[in-house]
């Protein structure tokens, strides 16, 4: 099935005082998808959202949203989108219904239309019997689900979500993936940015993997996941022999069996064609330079694995170490 | 042009609703510091102050122009605050984020600031009142105040939001309104005359076009129209200069910030 475009982006560039946040981004996303931006913070993700929402200006390339360019045709790029800040955008002293109420006006809806949709949209994020108090008694969660409400009571095309689930517990983080899910089956195209990886895995039909302002891979899950080859042996050292990791790194980059090695805290994430062939090797070697091996095990490659292979980093830094001491 | 009046009072209609539920700063920030230096300094500056100095039968009748017109003063330049605060929280750029013209937000601002203060300065003629002090010039003549209250307060409100938009954080908002907001006061002819003052310091309030605002006012408090036109005239003059500054460098940092 041949997808339309829904939004084109094309060599974009955005420098805030001569520091560039994100550098020649160029990607498409289609219609009825649902696509995100993973990366870790400072990536760029919320410049380049703010860029398709007509909110900054690009420095340099453009962007088109269901073929409006998003800075000559704003004003017409903005009726066709619905927008879910990152930060909690929310007037304390209105109460839900209010928030719903201005941004009918603010997207002219007519007061039936208005109040017809305030009532399916209360209803689909299970706020109505907080809907007239003022939304500081709200919890983190209900701003969450009230932020969602806001982003799609224009009944937008496309809805622009960044990192709808930040903080959130993890029921409410999996009734937003459901939300998502269903927004896609009504035909819209959902548009988002994430740091969690298992969110990108399981929610999203395309990613792009974003990281110092540069996109460096893009595809499905299954796609780039299969694009790294092989599986990874990941390879655990006791914590006295961490100076040796470096040694046994170098030694096995000349293998044949091996592709790629990256150092984690722990250890090493070796990229291997076959692990059958490669766990004798890579133990050999581990011997031959007496770095005890506490832990090995292999498994397909994840989207941990494709985001380090790409980035040459993880998207967060781990401290199991920290975690188990308390 | 419809779609612009219904964004306007939407947006409008916001700034009323937190307004009445913030019961209390309504109260103590807004309505009482004012009253309290008309009432409070009215009567104790009484015998303190000079009859043939100000000019006035009394010092209440005297300090009421300078009160009106610092209220104007302080609601103008708070007038950007609420922007500040939706600027910071994210709610700012989901008001922009939605098909409305790009001046609708600044607009319903000015709107409402505007009516707060005329119905705060109505408040405090209402209390002058009571203290014996009628304006000579009759209710043609307080709408005569109300108008240089908007106008002036345009201005002030500009410069208010001007910085809501371009200050990186509300401590350096808070300091320069802290700033500028005594000096206005005390370098202007709200509770002292020029012709009292050092001369050093009347060369500075003649520069602030705080004073002449209440130097159009005043007579239309205490005297009548005769001694009111002149000055009048100038303040008009004066204020359509100031608005047009401001609202200049105003529409500069709004597009600086919003694009
Ligand atoms: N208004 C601004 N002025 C100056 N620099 C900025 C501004 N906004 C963002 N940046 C910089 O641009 C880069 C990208 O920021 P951006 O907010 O797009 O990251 P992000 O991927 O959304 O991160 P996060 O996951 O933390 O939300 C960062 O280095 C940030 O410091
Ligand atoms: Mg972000």
């Amino acid at each position: 099935m041949e997808q339309s475009v829904a939004i084109d982006v094309s060599k974009l560039g955005k420098t805030y005082d001569g520091v560039a946040a994100i550098q020649d981004l160029s990607f498409q996303i289609r219609t009825g998808e649902i696509f995100a931006l993973l990366g870790p913070n400072g990536a760029g993700k919320s410049t380049t959202l703010r860029i398709l929402i007509t909110l900054l200006r690009p420095t340099s390339g453009q962007a088109t949203v269901l073929g409006h360019d998003v800075v000559r045709d704003a004003d017409h790029v903005r009726r066709l989108i619905g927008y879910v800040p990152q930060e909690r955008a929310i007037d304390r002293f209105l109460t839900g219904r209010e928030h719903l109420l201005l941004l009918g006006d603010l997207y002219h809806l007519s007061k039936e239309e208005s109040l017809r949709r305030i009532a399916e949209l209360l209803k689909l994020v299970d706020l109505e019997g907080k809907a007239d108090q003022p939304a500081k008694t709200y919890s983190g969660g209900m701003k969450r689900k009230l932020d969602i409400a806001c982003g799609l009571l224009p009944n937008p095309k496309i809805l622009f979500l960044d990192e709808p689930t930040l903080g959130l517990d993890v029921q409410s983080r999996l009734r937003i993936w459901d939300y998502v899910r269903q927004l896609r089956q009504r035909g819209i195209t959902v548009v988002m940015t994430t740091n969690y990886l298992d969110e990108a895995d399981q929610l999203c039909d395309r990613l792009a993997i974003i990281d110092g302002g540069h996109i460096k891979a893009l595809g499905s899950p299954t796609e780039l996941k299969s694009g790294l080859g092989g599986d990874i042996v990941s390879v655990t050292v006791g914590s006295a022999a961490l100076a040796r990791v470096e040694p046994l790194a170098a030694a096995l980059k000349g293998l044949p069996s091996i592709r790629a090695i990256s150092a984690k805290p722990t250890g090493l994430d070796i990229r291997v064609e076959s692990p059958e062939k490669a766990l004798p090797a890579i133990l050999e070697v581990a011997n031959r330079l007496a770095c005890p091996v506490e832990f090995i095990e292999y498994h397909r490659p994840r989207l941990d694995d494709v985001f380090v292979a790409h980035t040459g980093h993880a998207i967060r830094e781990e401290f199991p170490a920290a975690e188990e001491e308390a | 042009m419809n779609e612009y009046r219904q964004e306007i009072a939407a947006l409008t209609m916001r700034w009323v609703r937190r307004l009445s539920r913030e019961k209390f700063s309504m109260l103590f920030t807004l309505i009482q510091p004012m009253l309290f230096w008309l009432i409070f300094f009215g009567n104790l500056f009484q015998r303190a102050a000079d009859v043939q100095v100000v000019q006035a039968p009394n010092y209440i009748s005297f300090l009421t122009a300078g009160v009106v017109v610092m209220t104007v003063l302080n609601n103008g330049l708070a007038g950007g605050v609420d922007l500040l605060f939706d600027k910071e929280n994210g709610f700012l750029e989901r008001l922009m984020s939605t098909p409305i013209h790009r001046t609708s937000v600044i607009l319903s601002r000015f709107l409402f600031v505007t009516t707060v203060t005329s119905l705060q300065v109505l408040v405090i003629l209402g209390v002058a009142f009571l203290f014996g002090v009628t304006p000579a010039t009759g209710f043609f003549g307080v709408a005569v105040i109300l108008l240089i209250g908007m106008l002036f307060g345009v201005g002030l409100t500009a410069i208010s939001m001007a910085m809501a938009f371009s200050v990186k954080s509300h401590g350096d908002f808070f300091s320069v309104l802290g700033f500028l907001s005594l000096p206005m006061i005390f370098l202007s002819s709200a509770l002292v005359p020029l012709s009292a003052m050092p001369k050093f310091m009347a060369m500075l309030a003649v520069l602030n076009p705080m004073t002449w605002a209440i130097d159009a006012i005043r007579p239309l408090i205490l005297t009548g129209w005769a001694d009111a036109l002149r000055p009048l005239a100038i303040v008009l003059l004066i204020m359509v200069a100031f608005d047009a500054l401001c609202l200049y460098g105003s529409a500069k940092a709004f597009r600086r910030a919003i694009g």
